[in-house]
């Protein structure tokens, strides 16, 4: 008998294809939220094959701030589009509203626009299940997160009451009102995520790659002048050979120097680097276990 | 503060060329392990160390880990790896995991996905979940301490598990000056007592977390040590695909995928086997067959795939398969039942409640099921058993299970996806049990007898006869078939509705399992009974012919029937005779001990004492004796 091993890759993608299909099959009204950035685009791409031919049986969520760059938002459109799928874009009246944004707010922002804004979002639409696109390996804190994770009715994450995992059979059951988080791509790792995109042919924001963009710099971040609302106090932004290893509100996300504009050379790049991913994100820049606070509150 | 280089250099091909290097890449497997083994063992010390040497840690995390360590280190003025590994915030204050942590490393050949679980008795539960998904387990000692209790314990859920790789890595051997006595004492010690457990075959590895012995090369201080390194063991071990998919195909059905009227497709990982377009297939519980059509994937359709993947079938009838059932190779079938002996581990807080209902989900399908009292509990410390009427968090017991509709599944020994299940507590949601399959229960035990509105007297009536059984009994060669044989062609042309049980021929069906052992012989007579019994219900008239050397079967029998139903004949040919005329050559190949548990030879035959009927074959022609039977049965 042709006897095949599958690859750690193939493994992956397999066991993710199962995690949809459960989350499809057991919950009532699921949703994908996605964020437009590399884990997104990956997990919308694995959302495409499990349900083949069939377009994936769900909405896309974009919990919008308002402060995206802008070619995340051109390329959130297309996507959709691509995949067959309904795009439902949520941005929080109350912070639109108020004004709310990174410059004169801190942490406000975050909290009002994205963790706000989500359970705004849910609550509307009266969806019991989030794709979200969470790895294990981006946080301690998230090491431990369940794949699939209870919120409260009042989406409430309690470390202490989250429900084992054996095998590969999970249980999806809840009470009404409560809600699940599903983490699909848990096992994937930042480099697993780069190699897929690179096998797959997945498109991605060209932010990910080195360009000529205008930038100043600010507490230490490379900012980009991504449009004519971000107040300059008297700096002239310099053109800069930079890309972005996350993507986020872009006057909150760092970017890196770099020459490195295919895939192949931000892999290279990542692998020789020596910090980790989520240093670039002002949001971190807290004490250890911020992030851990952040998702019992709701964050995602 | 020292900080010691990685040992696991980074590839110089990122560097040269990396298109090359995601090339061999892409190729690379995958094993999930898990560390057993608690803080004090120096686990997350271990972990710590893998993933600094496989070089996932990164700038920034070295300078949080430089300064965590000078502050709540426990190592002095040398990096404490443990720091990095420990998780939520109450944890860390605590100084002790409490939960499931995975973390993720690659090397030039694999990617790792380590879970991570604490080792005290009160967590059992979480090294179970750890357990659940691993390939592998690494069994950490103190090489100061030896074996103790919590060894036993872990090795002990590693074999419960179903862990089919085990490594011993007898760490801190640098506080034991590496002294190979010390080494071969803990290896022998642990030989003897996986031996006790059914653990066969395990590596054992003497390392130093702390110091890096025996992690990714082979120590200088361990020059007596000629086994392999940790890591390299880690690259090297058999992930068991060609394994996985020499077994029979099988995969449960998570999802029917109907995007249209003309497709409707199945959608799920395959568990077990492999699959190709024409193969033979057949549905459980339903049993419906079909045969493959497409193997539907976004890359387009497949010639064939393997256990591990996630695909969508196609079947060429349009037969009913849902969510639940398993789509499995038609010439090996699963088991179906709704009775099992299982194992279970008790993961809530609220106890067991036997004869509740619980949600069991097992594969895709989601069954109420109800949990006898168990047999016994196990002590996972010593591994005894102790009676007890519930299981509480952590207990380990064996209990009969019991479902609301048959269920197809395997063994947990022979198949995780199939035999592995939880349940779920139907007010909380609650995964409250983690469970394993043994076997499934003969029915009878618990099933009680269904009447129905026609019974064996209507039967019996609407034939114009009388229902009965002609049990002929008698050494072999004694003539029981050929008179038999006469008796059924006579009463046909009577117009009596017949059926003719043969002892040779119902070996070669029914009781195609049993041999001529004692315990054999009487279950092979249990059957037949019960078989002559059903057909005496439906009204026929059944000749039976059959050694049945022992009176209590006999008797059984009887005592089955309607009184007076039961005709015992006894075909009495003394042995010289019967072994004169051996017209299959038996009784040669018993007196050459060539055939065991031969009766008259090496086997006894009980003769009836009072038979309804004694045909001397020495005496009477078979168509005399048939006549005679016949007379007997319609005077």
């Amino acid at each position: 008998m042709a006897n095949k091993t599958l690859t750690h890759l193939q493994r992956l993608e397999a066991e993710s294809i199962h995690i949809m299909r459960e989350v499809v099959a057991e919950t009532e009204n699921p949703v994908m939220l996605y964020s437009v950035g590399k884990d997104s685009a990956v997990m919308l791409h694995l959302a495409k094959k499990a349900f083949y031919p069939s377009p994936p049986p769900f909405p896309l969520l974009h919990v919008d701030t308002t402060w995206k760059f802008q070619e995340m938002y051109k390329l959130r459109d297309k996507a959709a589009k691509d995949a067959g799928m309904e795009l439902l874009v949520y941005q929080n009246p109350e912070a639109q509203e108020r004004g709310i944004n990174p410059f004169d707010h801190g942490s406000l922002h975050t909290d009002m626009w994205k963790t706000e804004g989500l359970k705004q979002a849910l609550n509307k639409y009266g969806f019991d299940a989030a794709f979200g696109g969470a790895r294990r390996d981006e946080e301690k804190a998230r090491a431990k997160e369940r794949v699939f994770s209870f919120r409260s009715a009042n989406h409430r994450w309690d470390p202490k009451n989250q429900r084992a995992e054996l095998w590969n059979i999970y249980n999806a059951r809840k009470a009404k009102g409560e809600s699940v988080r599903v983490f699909p791509i848990s096992n994937w790792t930042e480099l697993d995520i780069w190699q897929y995109i690179h096998l797959e042919g997945i498109e991605i924001v060209p932010l990910y790659m080195s360009a000529m963009r205008p930038t100043v710099v600010r507490d230490g971040l490379t900012i980009m002048v991504d449009d004519d609302r971000f107040p300059l106090n008297g700096e002239e932004p310099v053109m800069r050979s930079v890309r972005f290893r996350t993507l986020g509100c872009y006057p909150l996300t760092g970017a890196v120097e770099s020459e490195a504009t295919t895939l192949p050379e931000i892999i290279q790049e990542m692998l020789l680097t020596t910090t980790s991913e989520r240093q670039g994100r002002a949001i971190d820049h807290d004490q250890a276990a911020s992030m851990e606070k952040k998702k019992q509150e709701g964050y995602f | 503060m020292t900080t010691p280089d990685p040992i696991y250099k980074t590839d110089a091909l990122i560097a040269e060329n990396i298109d090359q290097y995601l090339e061999t890449h892409q190729h690379k497997t995958m094993l999930r392990f898990i560390t057993c083994g608690s803080v004090d063992d120096g686990k997350s010390t271990l972990i710590g160390r893998l993933l600094y040497d496989s070089k996932m840690i990164f700038e920034d995390q070295l300078a949080t880990l430089e300064a965590d360590s000078k502050r709540s280190g426990t190592q002095g003025e040398e990096i404490d790896f443990a720091l990095l590994v420990d998780g939520l915030a109450a944890e860390r204050e605590q100084g002790i995991t409490i939960d499931v942590a995975y973390r993720f490393f690659a090397t030039e050949k694999r990617k790792f996905i380590v879970a991570d679980t604490p080792g005290h008795e009160q967590y059992t539960r979480n090294m179970v979940t750890g357990a659940s998904t691993a390939d592998l387990a690494v069994i950490l000692i103190d090489a100061r301490k030896g074996i103790l209790t919590q060894t036993r314990r872990h090795s002990y859920l590693v074999k419960l598990l179903g862990i089919r790789h085990v490594v011993l890595a007898v760490n801190k051997m640098d506080l034991v000056d590496y002294d190979q006595d010390t080494f071969n004492q803990i290896v022998s010690d642990y030989r003897e007592f996986a031996d006790t457990i059914g653990i066969e075959d395990f590596t054992a590895i003497p390392i130093s977390g702390f110091k890096g012995d025996n992690i990714t090369g082979a120590s200088e201080n361990t020059s007596w040590y000629k086994g392999t390194s940790l890591l390299p063991h880690l690259e090297t071990v058999s992930v068991e695909d060609s394994l996985e998919q020499a077994e029979p195909f099988r995969m449960p059905v998570q999802w029917v995928n109907r995007p249209n009227l003309d497709f409707r497709g199945f959608s799920g990982l395959i568990a077990s086997g492999t699959v190709r377009p024409g193969d033979e297939v057949r549905v459980l519980p339903s049993g419906k067959t079909s045969t493959i059509d497409k193997i539907v994937t976004f890359d387009g359709d497949r010639d064939m795939a393997v256990a591990g993947e996630s695909v969508t079938l196609t079947l060429t009838d349009e037969i009913d398969c849902s969510r639940g059932q398993v789509i499995v190779a038609s010439k090996s079938p699963l088991e179906v039942a709704d009775q099992f002996e299982s194992t279970l581990v008790w993961m809530d807080e609220q106890e067991l409640v036997p004869g509740r209902a619980y949600w069991m989900k097992i594969g895709s399908q989601t069954v109420s099921a109800t949990v006898q009292e168990p047999k016994y509990e196990v002590n996972v410390n010593t591994q005894e058993h102790l009676a007890s009427k519930t299981l509480d968090l952590n207990a380990i017991g064996i209990a009969n299970i019991t479902t609301d509709r048959e269920i197809p599944f395997a063994p947990y020994e022979e198949s995780h996806d199939l035999g592995g299940f939880i349940l779920i507590d139907k007010i909380s949601n609650q995964t409250v049990a983690a469970g394993m399959l043994h076997f499934s229960l003969r029915r009878a035990q618990n099933v009680h007898w269904q009447a129905t509105d026609l019974g064996r007297d209507h039967h019996a009536s609407m034939k114009h006869q009388k229902a009965a059984v002609l049990w002929l009994t008698g050494l072999s060669g004694s003539g029981k078939s050929t008179i038999a044989n006469i008796v059924e062609k006579k009463l046909a042309r009577m117009n009596r509705h017949t059926f003719l049980l043969d002892g040779d021929n119902v070996r070669h069906g029914l009781n195609k399992d049993l041999g001529f052992t004692e315990a054999d012989r009487v279950e092979n007579i249990r059957r037949v009974g019960e078989v002559a019994k059903l057909m005496t219900d439906a009204g026929l008239i059944v000749i039976t012919a059959f050694i049945s050397p022992y009176r209590s079967e006999r008797d059984m029998v009887r005592s089955m029937m309607q009184p007076g139903e039961f005709v015992e004949v006894f075909v009495d040919t003394p042995l010289e005779v019967a072994e004169s005329r051996d017209v299959k050559g038996l009784y040669a190949k018993a007196r050459a001990g060539e055939l065991k548990n031969f009766t008259g030879i090496d086997s006894p035959y009980e003769h009836p004492e009072s038979p309804d009927m004694r045909i001397d074959t020495t005496a009477m022609t078979p168509e005399e004796a048939a006549d005679a039977i016949i007379a007997r049965l319609i005077p």
